[in-house]
């Protein structure tokens, strides 16, 4: 079945005074376009953004130090300690018993995860998280408290520098089916305008920015 | 849903007389603009962008076909559907077919003004089907039975006294009065109803040709609960929505947020291009794209094409006079303040939304505060020259405008007569200078007093002081 499409399509046309026979003409790509200037310290200003937003953020000297830095967060909100965790950081060095490391997507009643992401924007503090096998999209929002690692030559500038690691990913692995642009918390401002965190999403995201 | 634009005239006195609503009223005022405001005072570059933004889109648009048919193979290539509709009844068709295919009873939606715009969800439930809006907002209006008030506050009339009996009424556990707790507690009915759901809808801000992804931009994250736990994932968008490349998106990304909420960004930007990989353990497994068109190609032709650069911020609503003394439920339809005054119209017709246009004092802080830079003073102003080229116009009004253009073309006369109109009314005026009533302006001066003109016009005036000193 067509539907409207033909419809729809003829109409289109019509209106710009266009003959279907000009469908398959080029059409030069707009111009480059105004970006916003973003001071030279990339990762400061992305810990800044990132905190102005309700995220919490914390430096490591690596990524080994990650099974550590959850422990003790696990410990300062006194939680339970199932975690689930990206298969993506399944090789981190995570200890035995501290605390209970599942390896999947999340569960109904998840409370913590633990992610990779693909890049950081300096621009807006924002997280830029890919689906793949390895990191499943319910990890970013089912559980109330979202824990991400991110490795310090991982932050980019502007959005454009994102989208063209983006693109070089995809010519090796294939557009993955979701990108999510993460800047903070979850919140809402529909009740007479006041903000409150953990609408449906994460209440807590807490980022490590590892040197390496 | 009915257009009601009708009575808008009956439904603006009611709203003006109305405490609860005013108050609402008041405290969003401010909000909005203040935020976004200081959001542009800490970027420079804000009116370059808006300079680029209307320029691409005008080159979209001049290209929209082509555009359409990239973004088309896009979504294929990596196994969506994408469904054209001419009207607002094909697009409920499609959807419907495509939830009656998934087998759904459950039916979560994101927040999507097209879905608004073609009465999606009254259609789902006629099929039997349990619709659910998930973004709070949204979820508030649903619960009272109301259409939303705002584009993107659907709720912004709602005071939280009144969502607490909502809440208390509909979800039947005890009555909550602060917002955390409201917050809360919606948030764990509507965590229910995402595991619940067999079919998840979502508009598209954004559709990218070179990928083939639809964009959906929220705060609360509920859009992606909805597309990530369905098994089936559509999304509902105008054919105008496509962009060229992400580059593009991320321009009108930037703009968007910080006109809508005042925010740098907001907390979740979503790309999505089509269902779960092979290899994926979560995501829809499938991914639908209806493509709307309602009357938006027709746009394309004519005058009122500037419209269709619209990306729904609200700024225009926010900083506009008449909507905030009336909130949006007086327009009586989905499109509220200037943007649906220009819209309204041209779906609904010129008689049967008659009012809009000429509801607008033409101050044009709508234009000077669009991110893509409509002029919507301009096109309210072409509604009211159809409007009286279709003798549409009331008689009297007619009557006094071709007498007022007699006189107007005849400058000997024109001053003649304002020089006695001048000197007339500066006598009733008195004293106080001030006239509490005239006739043909009863309406007007009901409310206030007319301020008494000085006694002599413009041009006497000019000509006393010397033409050149000025």
């Amino acid at each position: 079945m067509r539907d409207g499409r033909d419809a729809v399509l003829t109409a289109i046309r019509a209106a710009l005074g266009r003959s279907a026979n000009e469908a398959n003409r080029e059409v030069a790509p707009p111009a480059r376009h105004v970006r916003p200037a973003v001071s030279d310290d990339l990762t400061e200003r992305f810990q800044r953004k990132l905190e102005s937003r309700a995220a919490t953020v914390e430096r490591l000297g690596s990524a080994h130090e990650v099974p550590g830095t959850v422990a003790r967060y696990l410990q300062k909100w006194n939680m339970a300690s199932r975690v689930v965790c990206a298969p993506s950081l399944a090789m981190l060095p995570w200890p035995k018993g501290s605390f209970d490391l599942h390896v999947g997507p999340a569960r109904r009643d998840e409370r913590v995860s633990i992610t990779s992401c693909f890049a950081g924007v300096a621009e807006t503090g924002s997280l830029v998280l890919l689906s793949t096998a390895a990191t499943p999209t319910t990890l970013n929002f089912v559980p109330e408290h979202h824990l991400v690692v991110i490795r310090r030559d991982q932050i980019v500038r502007h959005f454009e520098d994102a989208w063209e690691r983006l693109r070089r990913w995809n010519a090796e692995n294939g557009m993955p089916r979701t990108v999510n642009v993460i800047s903070g918390p979850s919140r809402t401002a529909d009740i007479e305008q006041t903000i409150q965190l953990g609408a449906h999403g994460p209440r807590h995201v807490h980022v490590m920015i590892a040197e390496k | 849903m009915q257009i009601r634009s009708i009575e808008f005239k009956q439904r603006a006195a009611e709203a003006l007389q109305d405490p609860i609503l005013q108050r609402a009223l008041n405290r969003a005022r401010g909000g909005f603009v203040d935020k976004r405001a200081a959001a542009i005072a800490d970027l420079p570059e804000f009116d370059a962008l808006r300079e680029d933004a209307a320029r691409l889109k005008d080159h979209i648009l001049d290209h929209l076909d082509y555009y359409l048919e990239r973004y088309e193979q896009a979504v294929q290539r990596h196994g969506g559907r994408v469904h054209w509709a001419r009207d607002a009844a094909e697009a409920r068709r499609i959807v419907i077919d495509i939830c009656r295919n998934a087998k759904a009873r459950t039916v979560c939606k994101g927040k999507s003004m097209v879905s608004e715009e073609i009465g999606l969800n009254a259609a789902l439930e006629a099929e039997g089907m349990e619709v659910v809006e998930t973004d709070l907002g949204e979820y508030i209006i649903q619960l009272a039975g109301e259409p939303p008030s705002h584009i993107i506050a659907p709720a912004v009339h709602k005071t939280k006294d009144q969502i607490s009996d909502l809440f208390r009424a509909r979800h039947q556990r005890p009555r909550l009065t602060e917002v955390p707790d409201l917050v809360n507690e919606a948030r764990q009915v509507l965590r229910e109803k995402f595991f619940q759901a067999d079919v998840g809808i979502t508009g598209g801000n954004f559709l990218v040709a070179e990928t083939g992804s639809s964009i959906i931009v929220t705060n609360e994250g509920n859009g992606d609960l909805t597309q990530t736990l369905a098994r089936v994932h559509v999304v509902v968008s105008g054919i105008e929505r496509v962009v060229p490349t992400l580059d593009d998106a991320t321009l009108f990304l930037r703009l968007l947020a910080r006109s809508a909420t005042g925010q740098e960004t907001e907390t979740y930007t979503t790309i999505s291009t089509g269902p779960r990989r092979f290899a994926d353990v979560d995501g829809p497994t499938e991914y639908h794209v209806v493509l709307v068109d309602n009357g938006r190609a027709q746009m394309l032709g004519g005058r009122f094409r500037d419209m269709l650069r619209c990306i729904r911020c609200g700024a225009c609503m926010n900083h506009c006079p008449v909507y905030s003394a009336i909130g949006g439920h007086a327009y009586g339809w989905v499109y509220p303040g200037p943007m649906g005054s220009v819209l309204t119209p041209l779906f609904a017709g010129l008689e049967a939304a008659y009012d809009l246009p000429n509801a607008c004092t033409l101050n044009g802080r709508c234009e000077t505060v669009c991110p893509v830079k409509i002029p919507l003073p301009d096109l309210l102003r072409e509604l009211r020259h159809r409007q009286h080229d279709e003798g549409l116009t009331p008689a009297g009004e007619r009557g006094l405008l071709r007498l007022w253009a007699f006189f107007a073309e005849r400058p000997r006369w024109h001053e003649r007569l304002s020089r006695l109109a001048a000197r007339l009314l500066h006598f009733v005026g008195g004293a106080k200078g001030r006239i509490e009533k005239l006739p043909l302006t009863l309406g007007w001066t009901r409310a206030r007093d007319m301020p008494a003109p000085s006694g002599k016009t413009f041009l006497e005036q000019w000509r006393a002081r010397g033409r050149d000193d000025a």
